[in-house]
């Protein structure tokens, strides 16, 4: 299995991009999740099922509660994880480097 | 593909360096950090704000195409001296990333090269981390497709 691809996979949705975001820094049961969100329930325990199995979220019980909090340690394990920020700010700067080039030539 | 931009990224440091060189006099990259106009273009996001002068303030939004905000981010400038340093703080607003502190230097390399190094200071280790791992926080600025774009590329 190809674990890498199965990760990026996962955060190429921006629902679950939004998910991971908002568990940056704080655990929330599935209910609180799906409230911040206007997809229908089932589509958001969907998007936690997918996040759980490639194990960017882990499941906490807590009581009665299933909490769910980032596995930090999995994102970072995936190789070379600063490259897509990197990619980020090199898109952007190749951008004002054309950018300014016409600026110049005007 | 070369690699232009770079980013040194010390473990258990709570800071990043990002160093990029340009095919650009020196005067055209400071320009292209002060003028709300230009900024638009190559950052990807609307300048509600930019007053380019020290103890001057910013702020970027995104909107979706139904009008909703995406993104919006601001700071203050604490320093600026043109073609040479920018000073700033930077902050994602409802979002659970404290403020950052950016050092920006400008330095010309010949008449028509010039480097930018950014150096970043985040509130810890943890923070600095979480945004690393999260590169669509602060990408979530940029237009869906374009991210999609990005994003799409490392697949």
């Amino acid at each position: 299995m190809n674990l890498r691809r199965d990760v990026f996979q996962a955060i190429a949705d921006p629902t679950r991009r939004a998910i991971l975001l908002l568990l940056a820094t704080q655990s929330m049961t599935a209910g609180v999740i799906a409230s911040n969100f206007d997809t229908a329930r089932p589509t958001v325990s969907k998007h936690l099922q997918i996040l759980t199995a490639c194990e960017l979220l882990k499941q906490e019980q807590q009581g009665r509660e299933i909490y769910y909090h980032l596995n930090a340690d999995k994102m970072k394990e995936i190789a070379d994880f600063i490259e897509p920020f990197r990619k980020l700010w090199d898109d952007r700067f190749n951008k004002l480097e054309s950018l300014m080039k016409n600026y110049k030539s005007t | 593909m070369e690699k232009k931009t770079k980013i040194d990224a010390i473990d258990g440091k709570q800071e990043i360096v990002i160093t990029r060189e340009f095919e650009l006099p020196l005067n055209l990259l400071f320009k292209a950090h002060i003028e709300p106009e230009l900024v638009e273009q190559w950052m990807g996001n609307k300048v509600l704000k930019m007053e380019s002068k020290p103890h001057g303030s910013y702020q970027f939004e995104t909107k979706d195409a139904q009008g909703n905000i995406l993104f919006r981010a601001n700071g203050v400038i604490h320093e600026l001296v043109p073609n040479t340093r920018i000073t700033r703080t930077f902050e994602m607003e409802n979002t659970p990333f404290p403020v950052q502190l950016e050092f920006l230097e400008f330095t010309e390399l010949a008449d028509d090269r010039s480097k930018l190094t950014m150096h970043v200071i985040y509130k810890s280790v943890e923070d600095r981390d979480m945004i690393l791992q999260m590169p669509f926080a602060a990408g979530i600025n940029m237009a869906h497709n374009q991210l999609e774009k990005i994003m799409g590329e490392l697949i």
